[in-house]
């Protein structure tokens, strides 16, 4: 508890408290992204142990969903550059 | 001995510490600089000279005129070439053209200077052309269905069949052929400059579509299509849906759907910038990685640089990938957008 407070203080006094914020969020659309396109790979599997014949059209649609859950997490990621550089 | 050496060794010591503090590596300059516009593109540097094509800026300031001049000039003047000069860092129009007006505030012209991305979009839309219109002369040459093609033009064929069949067949429905043509270049002219931008060398190496203006643009265009030609039953369902009335009279559904016209092509121009944004980013980083950990000895930089290297070869691998899948995306959910906006059933009533 109190190693993590230390390291936070210290790493807000090094890039200053609105960077710190950017990184966090940054960290946080990370694990957003990593769950929803793992969700996806897992019911993808699901389906193609289910009907082999179908994988292909099961990887289609799967990538199709990962790209869009992807550009949902890219607006965090996009917001967390402008904090960061302007 | 350090008393007898110590009136070079000091003057050594200071020398080299003071150059490597004055030169630390800029990773945010040398990003920026691939990322971002500029005036000249710059190719190389070899040994002391800068190899870089000037670039024409042509802009109309309101006090005198049009001007068009080399971006070289401004370098050969000094930094100043007919009272206009590239605004300094901190300035609210970093790197951009700027002249000064009578009360010496800076001033932005009209400026359509052909720009380093500028140039890339006519060398891209140029490959497009070429590639496209030479696939398209093989077909006029011979009658219908006379013989199957091979090669370079049986590739595309399959290609435009693809995305024609599996895309814009069963997304936009029955009304696809007046809006293939639109597809099929966007598709085509946003996988030419995805994968333009991974070629480290000229012609390539400038993300067009790592430019938040071209793809606003892109998703403006398709904005225009979706709302344009869409149906009478669309802009009902969207204004008056048929929903229950407690949702319509306190306008719950309507002002919901007012704001999917907009945050739709909006998230469509967000995915496609910042995909490909973060990508080059990543790999700009890698590398410099290499020169930052220059100076912190020769068994770090080496450990260093083999890491770089294999994560750049991942990096660019991934790179092509995404640019694929970018464009495919972009591709159908316009025309996705575009089919919902087609729409021509008359919503059934349910006999009571």
């Amino acid at each position: 508890m109190l190693l993590s407070s230390v390291l936070l203080q210290a790493a807000a006094a090094a890039v200053g408290l609105g960077k710190l914020g950017a990184f966090i969020g940054a960290g946080l659309a990370v694990i957003g992204a990593g769950i929803g396109i793992g969700r996806i790979g897992g019911s993808a599997m699901d389906a193609i142990g289910r009907q082999p014949e179908a994988s292909g059209d099961i990887r289609n649609n799967m990538i199709i969903a990962a790209a869009l859950v992807e550009g949902v997490a890219l607006f965090a990621i996009v917001v967390c550059l402008l904090v960061y550089f302007l | 001995m350090p008393v007898m050496a110590q009136g070079d060794g000091t003057v050594q010591k200071d020398v080299s510490s003071a150059k490597s503090a004055k030169n630390p590596v800029d990773v945010k300059g040398i990003i920026f600089g691939h990322i971002g516009d500029s005036y000249e593109w710059h190719i190389t540097k070899i040994g002391n000279t800068t190899l870089s094509i000037p670039l024409p800026i042509i802009v109309y300031s309101s006090t005198t005129g049009w001007h068009s001049f080399l971006s070289s000039r401004l370098k050969e003047n000094g930094g100043i070439y007919e009272g206009f000069s590239l605004a300094p860092a901190g300035s609210k129009y970093e790197d951009k053209l700027v002249e000064h007006n009578a009360s010496g505030q800076e001033v932005r012209p009209f400026d359509i200077s052909i720009t380093k991305i500028t140039l890339a979009i006519f060398i891209n839309s140029f490959l497009l052309l070429v590639i496209i219109l030479g696939v398209a002369r093989w077909y006029k040459k011979r009658p219908q269905d006379a013989v199957a093609p091979k090669g370079f033009v049986g590739f595309m064929e399959m290609v435009i069949m693809m995305i024609e069949d599996d895309v814009i067949k069963s997304c936009v429905g029955p009304k696809y052929k007046k809006f293939s043509p639109y597809l099929l270049t966007v598709f085509f002219f946003i996988l030419i400059c995805n994968l333009m931008a991974l070629i480290p060398f000229f012609p390539g190496g400038v993300s067009v579509t790592g430019n938040i203006a071209i793809t606003m643009f892109l998703a403006l265009c398709t904005f225009v299509l979706v709302n344009v030609f869409g149906t009478k039953s669309y802009w009902k369902g969207i204004f008056w849906p048929d929903v229950p009335l407690w949702l319509k009279v306190v306008p719950i559904m309507p002002v919901i759907e007012f704001f999917g016209i907009f945050t739709k092509p909006f998230a469509l121009m967000i995915r496609l910038f910042a995909n490909m944004i973060s990508g080059h980013m990543a790999m700009l980083v890698l590398t410099s990685l290499i020169f930052i950990t220059a100076s912190f000895g020769a068994a770090m930089n080496s450990a260093m640089t083999v890491a770089s290297v294999f994560f750049n070869i991942f990096m660019n691998a991934l790179e092509i990938l995404i640019a694929i899948i970018q464009a495919y995306v972009f591709t159908m959910l316009s025309a996705v957008f575009i089919g919902l906006a087609q729409t021509n059933e008359e919503p059934k009533k349910i006999e009571k």
